[in-house]
């Protein structure tokens, strides 16, 4: 149990996805000019995340790992090579079916999160989240927790720079550095306060 | 003949993918410690942008529309499988070191948002050529983002010693922050801040100007 607290406080703080791997920059960058949207996006982000991962990770091992196959009478088939195409597949469906049972069972949230879902398919965080818990070795509890934090951290940093953006349109920024290139900056510096957190032994 | 060049070049200077479309970049920061890592990265990138516009213009005709994001998704990932287990065989070591970001280009999306954007719409071969440039912009920032953090922040390019660091008995005192991944962020702000300045109509529209208001003094 602790081991796995440990874990989820490792995935949020020392190992953010955003701030550590610089995963999902993309959106980190586009969608972070509003609070209430970057919001919206990462609580979007955190239910695929505790979905995807886990999912993967049974794939991985029913399938994919040498010798996994031996329940099917395989034996040591190895698929790993397939694993790429694998992750991005179940990526892409659950979002799709996601997508599908919000819209008919909760109109509300579909309002709310509708946009964002399709984004999330080539958000490298959601895949970088699998390709993670693939090269650690994770187990299935490991999993679902590393998953569930991966995405709060993500959606943690999110909110923090959509907050410190919106307080910027007061500020005077130089003309060639409006816009993108003060958000790189910004965001570096959140990166560098982030990285205290790497001296944390738990 | 020019309508080609300026399809390979223009994604270069004038309409980089990284600094104006904002796509990529998670791979543009995390691989750019050393310079022979990032250039096997962008190695790897253009490959993949080229070929798989290439087959998906080819194909573009019968993709159905509803479907059409999921066909990419298949088709690139079946790229990147190529390039990764290619990787692998021949430079294990770089493969190491690029740990998950091999498997990431499926989701880099240049990749994607030329395939959407360009191969949907046009001809192969143009597509093709459409693939090299915008994985050539990606590679020109990517390379000198590496250049500057090696060269800067461990006194090597390519692993040559170039400036001796103090440590094995030179004259420069290396900097430590560019090794570590925040400098990144700087590096290409600071791109950014010079192309833009450089070139003023790559500057985005501000949707809050501050008023300067000439303050009146009154006796």
């Amino acid at each position: 149990m602790e081991a796995l607290i440990s874990l989820f406080v490792k995935s949020i703080f020392i190992e953010n996805m955003a701030l550590s791997f610089f995963l999902g920059m993309c959106t980190f960058l586009a969608v972070s000019k509003k609070v209430s949207t970057a919001m919206g996006l990462g609580i979007a982000v955190v239910v695929v995340q505790a979905v995807t991962v886990p999912a993967n990770n049974i794939i991985v091992n029913a399938f994919l790992k040498p010798g996994a196959m031996s329940w099917l009478g395989f034996g040591e088939t190895d698929l790993m090579f397939l694993g790429l195409i694998c992750y991005i597949g179940v990526i892409a469906a659950i979002v799709q079916i996601l997508e599908m049972a919000l819209d008919k069972f909760f109109p509300a949230l579909y309002n709310a999160l509708g946009v964002f879902l399709p984004l999330i398919t080539v958000n490298c965080a959601i895949m970088g989240g699998s390709l993670f818990m693939v090269e650690r070795d994770y187990g299935f509890a490991e999993s679902v927790v590393y998953g569930f934090g991966s995405g709060a951290g993500w959606a943690l940093a999110i909110v923090a720079l959509a907050g410190l953006r919106e307080k910027m349109k007061y500020s005077d920024v130089p003309p060639g550095l409006r816009g993108l290139g003060i958000t790189f900056i910004t965001a570096g510096l959140m990166a560098m306060a982030f990285m205290s957190f790497s001296g944390v032994q738990l | 003949m020019a309508d080609k060049k300026k399809l390979v070049l223009d994604p270069v200077l004038e309409n980089n993918p990284v600094i104006l479309q904002t796509l990529g970049i998670c791979s543009a920061l995390a691989v750019t410690s050393s310079l022979q890592v990032s250039l096997i990265m962008c190695l790897a990138l253009t490959s993949v942008t080229a070929f798989s516009n290439l087959f998906i213009s080819l194909i573009r005709h019968h993709i159905p529309g509803s479907i059409r994001i999921i066909i990419q998704m298949v088709i690139i990932a079946s790229l990147v499988i190529v390039v990764d287990q290619i990787l692998k065989a021949f430079a294990p070591d770089v493969s190491k070191t690029l740990s998950v970001f091999v498997g990431l280009i499926i989701t880099n999306c240049i990749v994607m948002g030329r395939a959407e954007a360009y191969a949907m719409a046009n001809p192969p071969i143009p597509s093709f050529l459409d693939g090299i440039g915008n994985g050539l912009g990606y590679s020109a920032l990517l390379v000198s983002v590496a250049i500057v953090r090696e060269l800067f922040g461990a006194g090597k390019l390519l692993g040559v010693v170039i400036l001796p660091t103090v440590n094995n008995g030179g004259w420069y005192v290396p900097n430590g922050l560019l090794l570590l991944p925040p400098s990144a962020f700087f590096i290409i702000g600071c791109i950014i801040w010079a192309m833009r300045s450089w070139k003023p109509k790559q500057r985005e529209k501000v949707d809050h100007q501050i008023l300067h208001v000439q303050v009146s003094e009154h006796a």
